[in-house]
């Protein structure tokens, strides 16, 4: 009887040091989760800041080897590309998050979600080569036009997804107050439904746009870059991402400490996105 | 009389047309408001246009690579010969790379990953929980391309000078850590992959853990079940949604593109030595894409795009299957 107490004893002793062990183990792995983000913001900041001047906003890039110049066509293409993309795909998104919000309650419904979630997984730079075979090759020349259609594939999923879900929290009273008025369906759906998830829907959108607006993979053999100022979107168009991108790997001092400045001015132009994103969703919930 | 019986036939018959074409129309509105008629079919086309992306994108990709896998045909996926040069394409070094990597991210990446999950779902108290996951998400909204960047200038010094001496130092007999440290190479592509993939494999666990009803902890702890243990009990519970979690996070790392090609070293070749540069599907797309001269090696490389796009639309496939059926199983059975 005492040894079974005592054995009782020592199997809680174990099972309590066990559970403080792993409890532990869990708050380190969250807090060396961390770690890399700290190392990235830090290192983006501190070496992105020396060379961040009002040249960077209204200088076109120099020569190898002469130094100073700014990188204002790629701030201005990035807008274009991202602009161009959203062109495209948001209306794409919103409408068909409407379908499956409002009529895809049956099997081609789930099959559209499903594939529009598989659609999402897909690699960017597979989305750049469709964007290629698709625009580039009958154009026969690289486009920022090209480049807006891969980021405008790539934003799809996103903003259907979202409209959905936005769509769904619209509580079913107003629907049938709408057509208790005798208006018709759509024109609930559009002025009542649509309006009043807007700022979900909103907030879908930026969070499309701001992944768009760091995508490199599908813009180097789409919209390419240039060198010069351009704002032609049937003409090759430089962007930040494949800036960095070009300036990190080369062998040039003065070009990797661009290539760091260029990443902090994408990681602000993508914050002041998900800044309104944030501000947004915090009032998503008063419908 | 005469004339005003035709007319009246005339009537009859006119009303007999026009309540024709009306039943006609009627028949196709279905009842229908002509607006709502209208207003379903444009969005069902455009949900129909995202049901076509996904197959016209593998078309366009298997139409673009004919010469190639007419050519190749089943060697391009087992030869191990990459030479633009002579026009001679086998993918299995850079398929190699690509899993190699992947997986060693994955290794690294999945330990912390839902160590990081029970944690936000389990342990933090609310207030911590929420800007934890902010934090997390974030690491998921920094751009590829600065991964990369980072990579190159602090990563790659860094396993160059500390990570790879020390594993050289302390394991000297081991074939996975053989070979001058360059610092560019598998190991530095696995641990930028690992940094990469942790928020996706975090954040969806986090969810799944989350779907499982309270009822399942209160029943552990009221058998005198320890915290740990009733974690085991949820983890065991969210089994496969947790698969479908690191499935994801897989596919997002054979996928990805700049950081990898930033660091890898990009070299076709099978080698055991984690220091030694290797390859990855993406990567020789994001390399050699604007350098292919010749028909065959564009083909080449677009049927490298097909390849990695099949492969990544099966993981994504079995990935979503998984997490849906776990949350699903609490939804529809309430335990």
């Amino acid at each position: 009887m005492e040894i079974k107490s005592s054995l009782n004893k020592i199997s809680l002793y174990r099972r309590k040091i066990t559970n403080v062990i792993m409890l532990s183990l869990s708050f380190l792995s969250a807090l060396l989760a961390l770690v890399p983000l700290i190392f990235v913001f830090y290192y983006t900041i501190s070496k992105g800041i020396a060379h961040l001047d009002l040249n960077f906003f209204t200088k076109l890039p120099t020569p190898i080897g002469e130094p100073g110049g700014g990188m204002v066509n790629a701030i201005v293409g990035t807008l274009i590309l991202v602009g161009i993309g959203g062109a495209i795909g948001i209306p794409v998104g919103i409408l068909s998050g409407t379908y499956l919000s409002e009529f895809g309650h049956n099997k081609f419904g789930s099959l559209v979600r499903f594939l529009t979630d598989v659609l999402s997984g897909v690699p960017s730079i597979v989305v750049g080569v469709v964007a290629y075979t698709l625009v580039v090759l009958p154009m026969k020349h690289f486009s920022a036009f090209a480049g807006g259609v891969a980021l405008a594939i790539l934003m799809i999923p996103t903003i259907t997804r979202t409209t959905e879900e936005m769509i769904k929290l619209v509580p079913q009273s107003y629907r049938e107050a709408g057509l208790a008025l005798g208006i018709p369906k759509w024109k609930t759906t559009v002025l009542i439904i649509l309006k009043t998830a807007w700022k979900g829907i909103a907030t879908g959108i930026l969070l499309g746009l701001s992944r768009a607006a760091g995508e490199t993979a599908p813009l180097l053999f789409t919209a390419l870059g240039n060198r010069f100022w351009s704002t032609n979107v049937f003409q090759p168009m430089a962007s930040l991402t494949v800036y960095i991108y070009e300036y990190s790997t080369a062998p040039f001092k003065d070009w990797n400490d661009q290539a760091w400045t260029a990443a902090l001015v994408l990681i602000l132009l993508i914050s002041v996105l998900s800044l309104i994103f944030r501000i947004i969703t915090r009032s998503k919930y008063k419908v | 009389m005469n004339e005003n019986a035709e007319l009246t036939k005339e009537y009859f018959e006119k009303r007999k047309r026009s309540t024709k074409t009306s039943t006609f129309i009627k028949k196709l509105l279905g009842n229908k408001n002509p607006g709502d008629f209208i207003f379903e079919r444009l969005t069902l086309l455009f949900a129909v246009l995202v049901f076509l992306l996904v197959l016209f994108m593998a078309w366009e990709m298997y139409s673009h690579s004919i010469l190639s896998i007419k050519k190749f045909g089943f060697h391009f996926l087992v030869t191990s010969v990459w030479d633009p040069f002579n026009e001679v394409f086998g993918a299995l070094p850079i398929i190699y790379g690509t899993i190699v990597s992947s997986v060693l991210g994955l290794l690294i990446a999945v330990p912390l990953g839902i160590g990081v999950a029970v944690f936000l779902s389990e342990i933090a108290p609310g207030w911590l929980e929420k800007p934890l996951s902010f934090l997390t998400e974030l690491l998921a909204g920094v751009p590829s391309v600065i991964y990369g960047l980072w990579g190159i200038f602090v990563l790659v010094p860094w396993v160059r000078d500390s990570v790879e001496p020390f594993l050289q130092n302390s394991f000297p007999n081991s074939p996975f850590f053989q070979g001058a440290a360059y610092g560019f190479g598998m190991l530095a592509a696995a641990i930028i992959l690992s940094i990469m993939v942790l928020p996706i494999i975090s954040s969806i666990s986090r969810d799944i853990l989350k779907s499982v009803p309270n009822t399942q902890r209160e029943a552990a702890y009221a058998l005198g079940a320890t915290k740990w243990e009733v974690t085991k009990i949820v983890i065991g519970n969210a089994k496969s949604g947790l698969l479908g979690a690191i499935m994801l996070g897989l596919g997002r790392a054979i996928g990805e593109t700049m950081a990898v090609t930033m660091v890898i070293g990009n070299r076709p070749q099978i080698s055991a030595s984690l220091f030694d540069p290797s390859y990855t599907m993406a990567s020789v797309l994001a390399n050699e894409f604007t350098e292919a001269t010749s028909d065959l090696y564009l083909n080449a490389l677009i049927e490298l795009a097909l390849v990695l796009f099949i492969i990544t639309i099966l993981i994504n496939i079995l990935a979503r299957l998984l997490v849906w059926s776990t949350e699903r199983k609490w939804k529809s059975n309430p335990a």
